[in-house]
């Protein structure tokens, strides 16, 4: 029989050798599930990883990488904060959808004022409309001791009944003819988040997500609250007897996640998405949960997990269009990905031995 | 008899109808929660639940297989969930998050080419003449089996939970899995189970909502319900008699919200529809906080995952 024992400290060998065992052991599963629609499961798998990388149109869709990789990354950084403390912020869906909405508010207040300072602002309008959604858990949770996960997600569909409201009312475009749908940015010049360079997918958005990936691994590394975030984690009596304030780490990770959250909407509702409509919101903010842990919590880590995630969203919509693959089938596969990373992560906090021969005859 | 264009005696019969698919996953749940798992994947189980159900009676024409294929359907995805967190040791948090964003794609997956179908209709059961007493006869007499089945189960849970040496064994392991070891217990085999029952509830729910709440497949049907009925079983401080209460409270609100919707209440559309989830953040903050908080009630090794070390 096989016998789990329990590694001292996790193995740092395996805690990198996970994430790349769970990407192989989900395009074996996968690559069964697609052969059970009855598609070529080596091409779909080709059509996914290589093509959008090194084939045809690899020219257009590598910058796509970027585009989603940027909120992917935003806003898994964000929400690892809080999963290393034990903090569980699962409605950064909600979040992205109110940073937007705020954002964007911002933006068509003062349509068509032609500034420089009109795109800041509204940056700024979008983190503080993420964080603001984002305190209502935080600040429930330190004053009533309510569970965050279910506040935090409710939210969610009450931030995507707003968003209804905002396409269809209050930001409704005056001049849509009665259509439900804001102002499109790319025809407001100085609120609009363009492509930096051609081809690249490069825009603002994905500058943060590089900035704010330096800066949560420095803070994690080299900062007395990162310390704390990751002591408060793993050691939560430890953290209470060195003086950690929970309820300190509750509004900072919480309202941290939710900013970032908040500025990956306004940055796609400026920048790819266009504009605010009925369906603005993709599921970045519950995907971002898959990236954050596939990237192991760890800002850098993210970074190159959500490259891979962005990788299936864009070779995803390739399969669909050219192998008629379901686009349900790649959620199936993000899913899997999840639970797969989740079950051989067992490798790094224990041993498997082999029981019963003899040797521990116990 | 009517208030704002509402019959009081239509919104406790139609209260009892939408109240079925929560109270069914929450007292699925509490059991689980009551072994010590937090299973966090209700919405996923009775999405899964949702469509393997539609499909079972769409294919079979009987509503009564579609539950039971609901029921399966859940218990077989939920076997991931104890898999992962029973014997791969896992966090229990993330797995159940897993499970929901993987039943969603799931279901949506397998309902292809279901959209727009009606399924076989569930009649409801002949009372004869009772159903002719005026008020009880329409508030009580008046449901398909489920309705009265789900009031059922309610009832069994807390006998057995309260009565029955099965029940004791199964708060054992939930209150301290190292004391219910050390009992001789197999703990694992237990939350397995458990895990498996919870699974079935929330299948049979997800079922209710394709079969007869709505009654057709259409992707993300169950709107949150699964994250409502984790939240009724914190309101119910893990109490199977609570969980009855909280389930119809929030069939209340669903209906109230809906007639209201529908009697073109001067309540914009968007705040009536937002209600059941601002109700149920309401609800918990009330229950969390203060002297008679929820959480003290909370079995004492929910969430931790067990390792026989000896």
């Amino acid at each position: 029989m096989l016998r789990l024992e329990k590694r001292p400290t996790p193995s740092r060998a395996w805690a990198w050798g996970t994430p790349f065992l769970a990407v192989l052991l989900t395009m074996i599963a996968g690559g069964a599930l697609f052969a059970a629609l009855g598609k070529d499961p080596v091409a779909v798998v080709r059509t996914i990883f290589w093509d959008p990388l090194f084939g045809e149109f690899a020219f257009y869709l590598r910058g796509q990488l970027l585009v989603k990789a940027g909120p992917l990354t935003l806003i898994a950084v964000g929400l690892a904060l809080g999963f290393r403390a034990g903090i569980w912020n699962i409605g950064a869906e909600g979040q992205y959808i109110i940073g937007a909405i705020v954002g964007a508010s911002v933006g068509l207040a003062v349509y068509p004022t032609e500034s420089r300072l009109v795109f800041p602002l509204m940056i700024l309008a979008g983190g503080f409309g993420g964080w603001l959604w984002a305190m209502i858990p935080a600040i429930l949770k330190t004053r009533f001791n309510t569970n965050e996960i279910l506040v935090s997600l409710m939210l969610v569909y009450v931030a995507e009944t707003i968003l209804s409201k905002a396409a269809t009312g209050f930001l409704r475009n005056p001049e849509g003819a009665g259509f439900p749908g804001s102002r499109n940015f790319s025809s407001y010049p100085a609120a609009r988040n363009p492509e930096l360079i051609a081809g690249t997918g490069m825009h603002w958005g994905v500058v943060a997500a590089f900035v704010v990936v330096i800066a949560a691994y420095v803070l994690l590394q080299r900062h007395l609250l990162g310390f704390q975030i990751r002591l408060a984690g793993q050691a939560p009596r430890a953290a209470r007897f060195a003086g950690v304030s929970p309820n300190r780490l509750v509004i900072f990770c919480l309202g941290a996640s939710g900013a970032l959250a908040g500025f990956a909407g306004l940055f796609e509702v400026t920048g790819p998405a266009g504009q605010i409509s009925i369906d603005f919101n993709s599921g970045y903010g519950f995907t971002a949960i898959i990236v954050a842990f596939l990237g192991r919590l760890n800002p850098v880590g993210i970074l190159l997990a959500a490259l891979l995630m962005a990788l299936t969203y864009v070779g995803g919509e390739m399969a669909a269009t050219n192998l008629g693959l379901p686009s349900a089938a790649i959620r199936v596969f993000q899913g899997m990905l999840l639970f797969f990373l989740l079950a051989v992560d067992l490798l790094s906090n224990y041993r498997v031995r082999l029981a019963g021969f003899g040797r521990e005859a116990r | 008899m009517e208030l704002f264009g509402i019959t009081p005696s239509v919104l406790l019969a139609s209260l009892m109808v939408a109240a079925v698919p929560i109270l069914l996953a929450a007292i699925g749940e509490l059991v689980v929660e009551k072994a010590g798992v937090l299973n966090l994947g209700v919405e996923g189980m009775m999405i899964m639940g949702a469509i393997s159900g539609f499909i079972t009676a769409v294919h079979t024409g009987s509503p009564a297989l579609g539950f039971l294929g609901g029921a399966l359907g859940a218990m077989a995805l939920s076997l991931v969930f104890a898999l992962l967190t029973q014997v791969f040791l896992a966090n229990q948090v993330a797995t159940g998050l897993a499970l929901t964003l993987f039943g969603l794609g799931l279901s949506s997956l397998m309902g292809q080419g279901y959209n727009g179908i009606k399924p076989p209709r569930t009649p409801d059961l002949p009372f004869g003449p009772l159903e002719q007493i005026p008020f009880f006869g329409r508030v009580l007499f008046s449901h398909d089996w489920v309705v009265y089945a789900s009031v059922a189960i309610v009832a069994a849970v807390w006998a057995v939970l309260k009565y029955s040496r099965a029940g004791l064994i199964l708060r054992a392991v939930g209150e301290s899995h190292d004391a219910a070891h050390a009992l001789g217990y197999k703990v694992v085999r237990i939350r397995v189970l458990a895990i498996l029952f919870g699974a079935a509830m929330a299948g049979m729910g997800g079922a209710y909502i394709s079969l007869v709440r709505v009654p057709q497949w259409t992707d993300g049907i169950t709107a949150g319900a699964g994250w409502i009925a984790l939240a009724i079983v914190v309101f119910a401080s893990w109490k199977p008699w609570r969980v009855l209460i909280g389930a119809w409270l929030f069939g209340g609100i669903t209906v109230l919200q809906l007639n209201l919707q529908a009697a073109g209440s001067r309540i914009p559309v968007e705040y009536l529809s937002m209600s059941p989830y601002l109700v149920t953040i309401l609800v918990l903050v009330i229950m969390s906080s203060g002297r008679g908080r929820a959480s003290l009630n909370a079995p004492a090794s929910l969430g931790q995952n067990f390792h026989a070390s000896r």
